[in-house]
Formats: C-alpha cells, sequence, structure tokens
C-alpha cells in the first residue's frame, strides 16, 4: 500500500502457540476493558456511579438463595443449548437451530403432561415426556441433517426455517390447547396435581435440572474426546475427503451427530416445560438458540470451558436487565450491554492467534491492548 | 374470488425490507462475508431513521419536504454504515468467525433498536407504546402523482412510495455491476478465492470492507422503509421481527442474484401474508399453520436448488472465512 521500499508500520504475525495464561490473560483484559466501556456508556445514559451499578448487577444474581438459584437456573438451560450445538459444531455444521429443536421438544413434553396426565401413573409419565421430547428434538435436527448428508443442502438456512416452523407448531398448539378459551395462553400445566412436574431434590428447585445438565457436559466431554464417534466427527469437521479415504461413512456420521445435537435440545426442551416453566409458550427458548453458538464457539467447543461462558453469559443478561428496571431503562438496554461486551470477547481472539510487531520495534513484541 | 389487485400491492410492501436485506447480503456475501448482523442492522437502520426524523419534526418550524427525506435517510445511512464497519473490523480486520460476530451484532442491533424506540416513548409521554411520525411517513409514501387515473395498472405498479423503486433499481444495478463490470468481477474473485484475487493484485481487505459496508447501509434502508412506508411512520418495539432472517433466506432464495430477488422478494411478500387471505373460518388456530407457509416454501427451494446441483447456484466459494495471507 505504502512506496515500494517502506515496510508497513504493522506486521500482523501468527502465533506458534501461546501459554494458556497468557491467553487467559488477554480475554479477562478484554472483559475487564468491556466492562468499562459498559460502565462509560451506562454512566452517559444513567448519570449514575458505575460501582453502583455492578452492584446492583451482582446483587441481582447473588443477593438471595432464591436469586442464585434462577441464575443457576439459566446457566444450565444455556449451557445444554451449547452442549446440543457443540457436536454439530465440531463437525463444521452450522446448527442455528437450537432455537427450534429445544421447542418441538417443550411442546412435546407439554404434550405429554397434557393429554397423558391421567392415563400414566406420575413417574411414568416423566419417563414418557422425557423421551418424547428427546425424539421430537432428533427428528428436528434430524431432517436438515438428512438433506445435508443427501444432497448437501445449505444447513445454516434450513435450520434457521426450522425455528419459525417450529415456533409456529407451537402457536398452533398453544391455541387448542388454551386455557381459558380465547386467553392465548397455556397456563400452568397440572397446577393443582403437579403430574408430570420433575420433583425437587436436594431441597433445591432447580436442582434436578442442574445435576442433569452437569452430568450430560462430562458426557459430552468424554463421548467428544474419547470415544470413536467423537473422533470420527472431528475428522469430518477437519476434512470431509480424509475422512472417506480412511473409510469413515460421512453421511452416516453427520446425522448421528445432529441426531445427538438435537435430542440434547430435546432434554433441554424437557426441563423447560417439566422442570421449569410447566408451561408451553412461543418464547420459552428465548433466544437461547443462538446465544448458544457463540457460547460454544467462545469456548472453542470445550464443555468445561462452556459452563464458564454460558455462567458469564447468564450472569451478564440478569445482571444488565437488573440495571435496566432499576435505573428505569429500557430492558433492550442488557441487549446491548451484552453485545459490547460480546465483541471484546470476540475481538480479543485476534491477540490470542495473531501478534503484532511495529516497524521500528521489529521483532520486539507489542504490549497487547484490546 | 382472491383479488390480485389488493394482494400484490400488499405482497410488494412486505417484500421490500426483504429485498433491501437480501441485496445487501447479496453484494456482503459476495465478497466472502456471511453477514448474520443483518437484522441487527435493519434495526438500526430503521431506529436510526426515526431519530433523524423525530429531531427534525420537533425543531423544524416548516418542514421542508427535501429535509425530511433526507434526514431520516443520511441518518439511517450512517448507522447501518457504523454497524457495517464494527462487522468488518471484527471480521476483516480481527478476523474473527463470521457466524459468532454476525450473532453477536443482531443481539446489539436489535438491543439499540428497541433501547432507542423505548426511550423516544418515554420522551413522548405518549398512551400507546409507539412513536408516530405521520408528517414524515406522508412524504415517504408520497405515490407517484398518476397513480389514481391509471386503474387497475396505477394501483399494482405506481402506488407506492419512492423507495420500493428505490429497491428495485438497487437490485438492477446490482446485478449488473456484479455481473458485467470489472469492479464486478474483482468482487467475485475476493469471494471465490481471495488467495488468487490478492495475487492477481486486488486489495481483498478493501474489496471485503467496501462490500459490506455498502450491504450494511442497503440492507438499513429496509429497515428505514419498513418504518416509514409500511407502518406508515410509527415505531413500536419488535415491530419489525424475524425479516432480517428472512432477507437472509431470501439470498439463498434468489441463488446469490439480486435481479432474481426482486421476484422471489415479492413472493416471499405474498407468502407472509397469504394467510389473511385465506379463509380460516371459525378455526383461527389455522392460520398459524399458514403462517408456516413462507419458511416452508423456503426450505422446499433449497432442497431443490441444492439437488439439481447446478455450479452457478453455489455460494461464493470462501464465504464464512477470513483471509490471511500469510497463510496457505
Amino acid at each position: 500500500m505504502n512506496g515500494k521500499n517502506k515496510e508497513p508500520l504493522l506486521h500482523i504475525i501468527k502465533r506458534g502457540s501461546i501459554p494458556w495464561y497468557r491467553a487467559w490473560g488477554i480475554r479477562i483484559a478484554a472483559i475487564v476493558v468491556a466492562l468499562i466501556v459498559c460502565a462509560v456508556i451506562t454512566m452517559t445514559v444513567t448519570g449514575e456511579d458505575p460501582i453502583q451499578v455492578y452492584l446492583t448487577m451482582i446483587d441481582s444474581s447473588f443477593g438471595s438463595e432464591r436469586k442464585m438459584w434462577v441464575l443457576a437456573q439459566n446457566t444450565a438451560m444455556l449451557l445444554g443449548v451449547s452442549l446440543a450445538v457443540t457436536p454439530a459444531f465440531r463437525m463444521k455444521f452450522w446448527n442455528i437451530g437450537g432455537e427450534g429443536q429445544v421447542l418441538v421438544g417443550c411442546l412435546a413434553a407439554a404434550a405429554c403432561m397434557i393429554c397423558l396426565a391421567d392415563a400414566l401413573p406420575n413417574g411414568l409419565l416423566i419417563a414418557v415426556s422425557a423421551l418424547a421430547s428427546i425424539i421430537a428434538g432428533a427428528v428436528w435436527a434430524g431432517i436438515p441433517a438428512f438433506f445435508k448428508a443427501k444432497w448437501n443442502t445449505n444447513e445454516t438456512l434450513f435450520t434457521l426455517m426450522m425455528n419459525y416452523v417450529a415456533t409456529q407448531l407451537v402457536a398452533f398448539f398453544v391455541i387448542i390447547w388454551e386455557v381459558p378459551k380465547g386467553s392465548g395462553k397455556i397456563g400452568i400445566i397440572n397446577q393443582s396435581t403437579e403430574l408430570g412436574w420433575l420433583p425437587e431434590v436436594f431441597g433445591g428447585k432447580y436442582m434436578l435440572n442442574v445435576i442433569i445438565i452437569l452430568v450430560m457436559t462430562v458426557g459430552l466431554y468424554v463421548y467428544l474426546n474419547y470415544s470413536k464417534h467423537g473422533y470420527e466427527l472431528s475428522v469430518v469437521g477437519e476434512s470431509e475427503r480424509t475422512a472417506r479415504y480412511v473409510g469413515i461413512k460421512v453421511e452416516k456420521v453427520i446425522i448421528r451427530t445432529m441426531l445427538l445435537s438435537g435430542a440434547i435440545c430435546g432434554v433441554v426442551g424437557f426441563l423447560l416445560v417439566s422442570g421449569t416453566n410447566h408451561t408451553l409458550s412461543t418464547t420459552l427458548s428465548d433466544g437461547r438458540g443462538f446465544t448458544a453458538v457463540m457460547v460454544s464457539w467462545l469456548s472453542k467447543f470445550n464443555p468445561f470451558i462452556m459452563v464458564l461462558t454460558s455462567f458469564m453469559l447468564a450472569f451478564l443478561d440478569k445482571g444488565s436487565s437488573a440495571i435496566s428496571t432499576s435505573f428505569g431503562l429500557n430492558h433492550s438496554f442488557s441487549d446491548i450491554l451484552t453485545g459490547v461486551i460480546l465483541f471484546f470477547i470476540i475481538g480479543c481472539e485476534f491477540f490470542i492467534t495473531y501478534k503484532l510487531s511495529f516497524r521500528k520495534a521489529a521483532g520486539k513484541e507489542v504490549k497487547e491492548s484490546v | 374470488m382472491f383479488d390480485i389487485v389488493s394482494f400484490f400491492p400488499r405482497a410488494v410492501m412486505q417484500g421490500v425490507p426483504l429485498l433491501f436485506g437480501g441485496t445487501g447480503e447479496i453484494i456482503t456475501e459476495k465478497s466472502g462475508n456471511l453477514n448474520l448482523g443483518i437484522p441487527g442492522i435493519m434495526y438500526v437502520g430503521g431506529i436510526c431513521g426515526v431519530i433523524g426524523a423525530f429531531l427534525y419534526e420537533q425543531t423544524a418550524v416548516e418542514m421542508n419536504a427535501f429535509l425530511t427525506i433526507m434526514i431520516p435517510l443520511l441518518s439511517c445511512l450512517l448507522g447501518s454504515l457504523l454497524m457495517g464497519l464494527l462487522y468488518c473490523f471484527l471480521t476483516v480486520t480481527l478476523r474473527a468467525n463470521q457466524n459468532v460476530t454476525g450473532l453477536a451484532l443482531t443481539t446489539f442491533g436489535i438491543g439499540i433498536g428497541n433501547f432507542f424506540g423505548g426511550s423516544l416513548i418515554k420522551l413522548t409521554d405518549s398512551e400507546v407504546p409507539s412513536i408516530a411520525l405521520s408528517a414524515t411517513s406522508k412524504v415517504f409514501s408520497r405515490s407517484l402523482p398518476f397513480a389514481d387515473s391509471l386503474g387497475w395498472f396505477g394501483k399494482m405498479f405506481l402506488s407506492y412510495g419512492f423507495l420500493v423503486y428505490a429497491a428495485v433499481i438497487i437490485a438492477v444495478l446490482t446485478a449488473y455491476v456484479i455481473k458485467k463490470t470489472r469492479v464486478g468481477l474483482n468482487l467475485r474473485a475476493v469471494g471465490e478465492s481471495p488467495a488468487t484475487a490478492d495475487a492477481a493484485g486486488i486489495s481483498v481487505n478493501r474489496y471485503k470492507y467496501i462490500a459490506t459496508c455498502i450491504g450494511s447501509m442497503i440492507a438499513g434502508l429496509g429497515g428505514l422503509y419498513y418504518v416509514m412506508d409500511y407502518a406508515s411512520g410509527v415505531w413500536s418495539n419488535d415491530a419489525f421481527g424475524d425479516r432480517g432472517w428472512l432477507a437472509i433466506a431470501l439470498v439463498i432464495f434468489s441463488v446469490w442474484k439480486p435481479n432474481l430477488a426482486i421476484i422471489a422478494s415479492i413472493l416471499f411478500g405474498g407468502l407472509y401474508i397469504i394467510y389473511l387471505y385465506i379463509p380460516a373460518g371459525t378455526q383461527l388456530y389455522m392460520m398459524e399453520l399458514y403462517k408456516m407457509l413462507p419458511y416452508l416454501v423456503t426450505i422446499i427451494v433449497l432442497v431443490v436448488v441444492s439437488m439439481r446441483k447446478k455450479r452457478e447456484n453455489e455460494p461464493p466459494a470462501a464465504l464464512g472465512l477470513a483471509y490471511f495471507r500469510e497463510e496457505r
């Protein structure tokens, strides 16, 4: 770009490797800077003391036992969807249909709770709804996977469209089952009998949800890193041709992995209906299918890091909506703050993968700043 | 009998925001950037136009037709340009993952739209949760003067505000530039194989930046059209809905051809509102099923296109990948 003999001012070099503590140092620095920027934004909008603002955030998540449970529940649900999309992402199958897969899971669970409540004993009812949710989620993910495997149909758009089909399907059934008629809402299902509700264990309202998700986290980690299936899907993700060459049936791997993805989404849907909300609406999934994409990618597809990432995002979401409420701002303010923080986290990956060196200080490393 | 003369204009008006978004996204994707932030950008385009118009309506003593159009238009373009720059900075300069950046941009953009929308609503102290900019909207939706005198023809083709024609012209122009000019050839080269383009002396980053920013600005106009013309100047939060995602669907639906996108967007618009024209009788819940139609049709088109496997119907080969010269 400059004159011919001039060395460019800035040179970008790809790092060979970076010690983990420095990588995390950069990430934490990015989050700190992001929080400062958010504080400045909040200050200009509200005119409040930023420390006060952050205290409000922390209080909204950790202020009482109930708040902490809500945070744990939100984290678990986000983590669940993130786990679900991860195997597909490792295979470079861009499943952004987590939303729809969760919703059909919710729908299946609600359907069982409404239609089978009188026919089955409670324990069996819960088992049947869980199974139905898993199957529904798997089918919903399996359809795009089948077409991807067979004709290489674009999966990003297919799964995206499936979200809307699922939303409309739920809207359809909400009107059919609405209580009372004409309200457009289902209300709490089996409120008096609590049939089909997940029981409380160990005294915590959402304990069972959290335990199930954590077990799945460990399970998925093992599946991805120590099983033949996990290995196969990584190979398919890296290079389809290599996979074919070594005799992996790519079509089979794609469909199998997506069935697993959908099944996990189905479990989350089941937990949302049976274990949390006990109702059905089109907004139950609450954008988690999209947020999960970010969680999964930010965690480098590692289930254990996902626990941290989804905790952070759930906290941010809770905290920034608390800011909005207590300072009389519109609730969407939390989306802006979440967006800003995400930009910083996304941007900082650059400084982990590459390093900058300036012309004068050739060879010398420049202090990273975000 | 199905009334095409009343149905067609409504389909067009539904389709135009998608056409803006789709054309913008086609330009962006041709440069190899998959911008999933389009829904957010369209929100920002809409709200920036609203803010501009709001300030002008509040301060101006006498509304000047030229300024009434230019102020919202320019603020809309500026807002969406900033969003495009942000996306480019993250994905081109910092080489971040495009899917993730796009999704974050959508969250951010919808947040901005609803936040400022909500704040403006609060400022106006109105009873309903919306802002009405009827004076501005009147100028935006002014139709051609001889539309009324031409019967059904006038109603079907001439009864729209100027942004509708702008959308069609932009789409045709884009198709021409991409297909027939040197710049378009270079752009396609950048999207298909950035390394080759780089070797041929094309500045990959500059093309990516410019294409994405222009694309964002065009998409932003979709938001502006929606508020000012389609919604008669009424902004209410979340009213824009999922049209941004449909715009992205439109890109694949029209296999990366802006001129095809014109027809496809009208078809889409028609499918979007067809449930209003299907007699549902007392079974209101059937409406919800009819609302699935645009999505189902997209899926079917997607499958059919992929089954036919024509080479020119493929997405740009380097779509979604960041380019780093020193990587092999």
